[in-house]
């Protein structure tokens, strides 16, 4: 394996919300790393701060958000050499002119809604190549077509004409996923974007996602709550709880060796066709903290059935378990009682490493 | 597209010839005799008046009488503010000032009030914000005779900078204070309204899209906004139609406009039932005209309703 | 740090997760995000003091509002304590009119109109009038829009079909045409200003309502309680009333000011309650063929109708912020 480049680097990130009811802390001291070419997944349950990192990554600000500390350094080849940015210091001007669109893309939640109803899909295409790219019309249509193509939408020269209300839910992913990918950008950013489709479709736009990171070489940051959909298209997985990671590593290393019980609980929790239906699924009791009051310790700690006095204490550090697996739970302190996870659980990996196997390891 | 134009205009003639009978029912149906000065009449002089306007006939056959005439351009005559005139005179000879003093209100409002909409939406939490609110909360509470009342009395009175009242010798600057008082409910409707539109457009999916595509703002806010925006405020033009209507009765009496207007506010006044007929039924009409316009260029800018099951 | 701390918990600590998001409850919120807003707090309290002197002020004034003291017309204001000041002292044009009229012993607050009448307490017997015509309309349209909207809504099909039509139609004549032709028919009264303003004004509310039914109508709550067996009556007013009640108080207050506006308009054409009655619209038209020379006739009761409507409006945009904050689209 060749030298990894690393192309996004985030650090400490604190951010926060004013509310009616006081500062919410959405995302407490969050690192993550990615890397030229790879898929970084981020799963979670709702308001785990998920959406909230990417956005301060794609510079979409809200009025009552504060950020509180924390970098995000970017580097991309400005034309000029390969360039090192804070996104968090430049101004919001460079943020739009320079580097959305052009190195970073994104794709969005609801292709109902991301689409603008007024515009034809041709032009909302065209937009971003003519400035970006410095196209013309007719060039821009040209690859316009060729992207439409490259997304498996068929007629695409009629459908460039086309307005989104006459397109089906698949096809504006499709349309948005052109979009982003239109002026070759270095970071791609897909916030669940198959969540609001349906079953069939959600494993074509995976497969065409995954495709064209392959063939582009891009990374890419995914967003999900379904471990299946992690599982099919991650390379590396970071696990987000309260708004910090708590546990990342290789997809193999999350999904064969979870360390954290968190992660124990969301394996456990996932359905699966293969396992044995006496097995009740599993629930992670109660709910998420509330992020408007001040958390000591470990924020899981009230939900974990495996939790320690001193998870009610102190805040657990990361703990190295191998050159890239790291999980934050006091379980690994080795002063810790020796805790195993579920024998349910044990069993479901067997099943599914089994299942890796025999599908040639991939 | 064509199908959808027809259909509404269809639906349009048919709600225009619903309307006209239900108003002529209504007045019609209502006792007593339309002339005023009854008590002095003798029961044969009343019978015999009524034979000369024909109103000794049944209702229905009246009715289609009336209409039969409508379509020649005829509205009746009037019976009491000037007796035996065609009230089609009447009513042509005034709906020139009424319809120049409507809409140089309704286009003055409008320009103006998507001017303040869209610089409050645009700077918003400033001082151009909380100006277009405050503007916009007067004009949509206070009634334009308030307006009326306060630019005649400093405008028209203590500066002398317009006409007071009305002045045939120079109708244009005699409109001008009456179109002022007029627009200001619509300069406030449509502040209003653009701005929460254009903010709720600014806050959505696809201008998040649309951003993530780095295209500078001013090309953001001129090709994604405000054509969206623009969409909308279409539709709240229909009741602001409505209400130039009803503003128009208050200033032509605040003003004395000889116009529409004030001759309904006469007729009413003088119980004369052919004059009020007539022009509830203009009224009417210009209002659902303004609503098959409104539904027609909603048609042509909105490809969602332009393009549905052609 | 303590080793000891490392061993499995064993204490109960999975309550206070679960009770930490209690303390928001809707009510709150609506309270909270309500009187955050400056406007609407200011308005209330508009809306009561004149709601206050409608009731208290008749009664305390010596004067009756039909009163006709035609030696002491056009007196100009003069009220106690102020007149020190130089205003409000009675004089116009540097003359005391009240020691010209030798009616140094009498206070008319808000001046006397051209009959002798005085103008502060026929401007409070005005404002009664104004919000009983508004404020018995608009129940009325409520009673009638709430009950047509959740039929339509309910029942759907041809009824709901039939229904609309009747609505469209109505919709489609000029609200102003409408009530002024129900006035020229049955001559205006307070009762029939009344009809005639409720005749058009439950449109909009029925409109609503039927919108808010339809949406709740197919919701898992309300096929559960109908799996259940509960009567059409029972998942009506259950069921779907409870939740449209939100929009139904802000269509509500919304039409308050409208009424009031409608009366004052209708007063204003010369279709307004009959003389001796004084209501604030036909104050408005009464002073106005004297608004140039004496202004102080006509600016009381715009005034007061001017407080009113703002008043009346800004409440209601807090309210509907409060109850209902994706409506605010901020």
């Amino acid at each position: 394996m060749s030298e990894r480049k690393q192309i996004l680097k985030i650090r400490d990130l604190s951010v926060s919300f004013h509310t009616a009811n006081g500062l919410v802390r959405a995302v407490r001291g969050l690192n993550m790393d990615v890397y030229k070419g790879e898929t970084v997944a981020i799963v979670g349950e709702s308001g785990s701060g998920k959406s909230v990192t990417v956005k301060e990554v794609m510079g979409i600000h809200t009025p009552n958000e504060v950020i509180e500390g924390g970098s995000i350094a970017f580097t991309y080849d400005s034309g000029s050499g390969e360039k090192t940015v804070d996104l968090l210091t430049i101004s919001p001007h460079f943020m739009q002119n320079q580097l959305k669109g052009k190195h970073i893309a994104m794709v969005f939640q609801d292709p109902m809604t991301s689409l603008d109803p007024t515009m034809t899909i041709g032009k909302q295409l065209m937009e971003g190549m003519m400035l970006h790219l410095h196209l013309s019309r007719k060039e821009a249509a040209g690859r316009a077509v060729e992207l439409l193509q490259m997304v498996g939408i068929s007629d695409p020269e009629k459908r460039l004409k086309n307005y989104p209300h006459q397109l089906s839910g698949g096809m504006r992913q499709r349309v948005v996923i052109a979009i982003a990918l239109s002026c070759d950008p270095d970071l791609l950013i897909c916030d669940e974007p198959t969540t609001a489709l349906d079953v069939t479709i959600q494993a074509r736009i995976l497969q065409l996602i995954m495709d064209l990171q392959k063939k582009f070489n891009i990374s890419v940051i995914f967003i999900t709550h379904n471990l299946g959909v992690v599982a099919k298209v991650a390379d590396y997985v970071n696990v987000m709880y309260a708004g910090k990671i708590i546990e990342t590593g290789r997809t193999e290393d999350v999904f064969f060796d979870p360390r954290h019980p968190y992660t124990w609980g969301l394996l456990s929790s996932m359905p699966d066709l293969s396992g044995n239906k006496e097995d009740r699924l599993y629930t992670i009791q109660g709910n998420p903290p509330n992020l408007l009051n001040e958390i000591k310790g470990d924020a899981f700690a009230p939900r974990n059935p495996y939790a320690l006095e001193i998870d009610f204490e102190e805040e657990p550090p990361m703990f190295k378990i191998n050159s890239h697996h790291q999980a934050a739970t006091w379980l690994l302190d080795p002063r810790s009682p020796k805790v195993e996870m579920p024998d349910q659980l044990r069993r479901r990996i067997e099943i599914m490493k089994r299942e890796d196997a025999s599908n040639g390891g991939n | 597209m064509k199908k959808y134009v027809l259909k509404r205009a269809a639906i349009s003639v048919i709600t225009v010839f619903v309307i006209l009978f239900l108003l002529f029912m209504l007045l019609n149906l209502m006792p007593g005799s339309p002339f005023n000065n009854q008590e002095k009449l003798s029961p044969e002089q009343i019978q015999q008046m009524k034979e000369f306007y024909g109103l000794d006939k049944p209702v229905l056959q009246r009715f289609f009488i009336y209409l039969w005439n409508m379509l020649h351009g005829d509205f009746g005559v009037s019976y009491n503010i000037q007796v035996n005139m065609p009230i089609s005179d009447m009513v042509f000879s005034r709906l020139g000032v009424t319809l120049a003093i409507g809409l140089q209100a309704g286009i003055l409002g409008t320009l103006i009030g998507l001017m303040l909409g869209i610089v409050a939406a645009l700077h918003r939490r400033t001082v151009w914000d909380s100006l277009t609110t405050v503007i916009s909360v007067l004009g949509v509470s206070l009634p334009s005779f308030v307006f009326a009342l306060l630019l005649s009395y400093f405008l028209g009175f203590k500066y002398r900078l317009f006409p007071l009242l009305y002045n045939s010798a120079m109708p244009l600057v005699s409109t001008v204070l009456p179109t002022i008082a007029l627009s200001m409910f619509t300069i406030a409707s449509v502040a209003r309204y653009t701005r929460t539109e254009m903010i709720s457009v600014m806050a959505s999916d696809y201008m998040m899209l649309a951003e993530s595509k780095g295209l500078p703002r001013t090309k953001l806010i001129v090709s994604h906004v405000l054509r969206n925006t623009m969409i909308s405020v279409i539709t709240v033009l229909v009741p602001l139609l409505v209400n130039l209507m009803t503003g128009s009765l208050v200033v032509e009496k605040a003003f004395s406009v000889p116009g529409l207007g004030s001759l309904y506010i006469t007729a009413i006044q003088s119980n004369d039932y052919n004059v009020v007929l007539a022009i509830s039924f203009i009224y009417s009409v210009m209002f659902i005209a303004a609503m098959l316009l409104v539904d027609i260029l909603y048609g042509i800018i909105d490809p969602r309703i332009r393009l549905a099951k052609e | 740090m303590d080793d000891s701390k490392f061993c499995l918990c064993t204490k109960e600590h999975t309550e206070e997760a679960e009770k930490e998001y209690a303390n928001n409850s809707y009510a709150k919120e609506a309270l909270y995000h309500f009187v955050a807003n400056k406007g609407a707090v200011i308005s209330v309290f508009v809306i009561v003091i004149i709601i206050l002197l409608a009731i208290i002020a008749p009664i305390l004034s010596p004067y009756s509002y039909k009163d006709v003291q035609s030696q002491f017309s056009n007196l100009p204001p003069r009220i106690p304590g102020l007149e020190q000041l130089g205003v409000f002292n009675g004089c116009r044009d540097g003359v005391n009119v009240y020691a010209q009229k030798s009616a140094l012993n009498q206070y008319h607050f808000f001046g006397t109109d051209n009959l002798g009448r005085d103008i502060w307490t026929r401007v409070w017997c005005g404002t009664r009038i104004s919000l009983l015509i508004a404020g018995a309309a608009v129940l009325i349209d409520v009673f009638i829009g709430v009950i047509y909207g959740l039929v339509s809504g309910y029942f759907g099909g041809k009824t709901d079909i039939i229904m609309q039509r009747i609505t469209e139609v109505l919709s489609s004549l000029p609200q102003l045409v409408i009530v002024t032709l129900m006035l020229v028919v049955m001559k205006p009264g307070l009762t029939n200003i009344i009809i005639a303003l409720m005749i058009t004004g439950w449109i909009n509310m029925s409109r609503i309502v039927r919108a808010q039914v339809l949406k709740y109508k197919n919701q898992e709550f309300v096929l559960a309680a109908r799996t259940l067996g509960v009567s059409n009556r029972g998942i009506i007013f259950k069921e779907i009333l409870p939740n449209t009640l939100g929009q139904i108080i802000i269509t509500f207050m919304f039409s308050i000011p409208n009424a009031i506006f409608l009366e004052a308009f209708l007063a204003f054409v010369g279709l307004g309650v009959p003389a001796p009655i004084a209501s604030l619209g036909s104050m408005i038209n009464d002073g106005y063929k004297s608004a140039m020379t004496y202004p102080y006739m006509v600016m009381a009761p715009v005034v007061v109708l001017a407080l009113l409507m703002l008043g009346f409006n800004l409440f209601s945009d807090g309210l509907r912020d409060a109850i209902d904050p994706q409506m605010k689209q901020t």
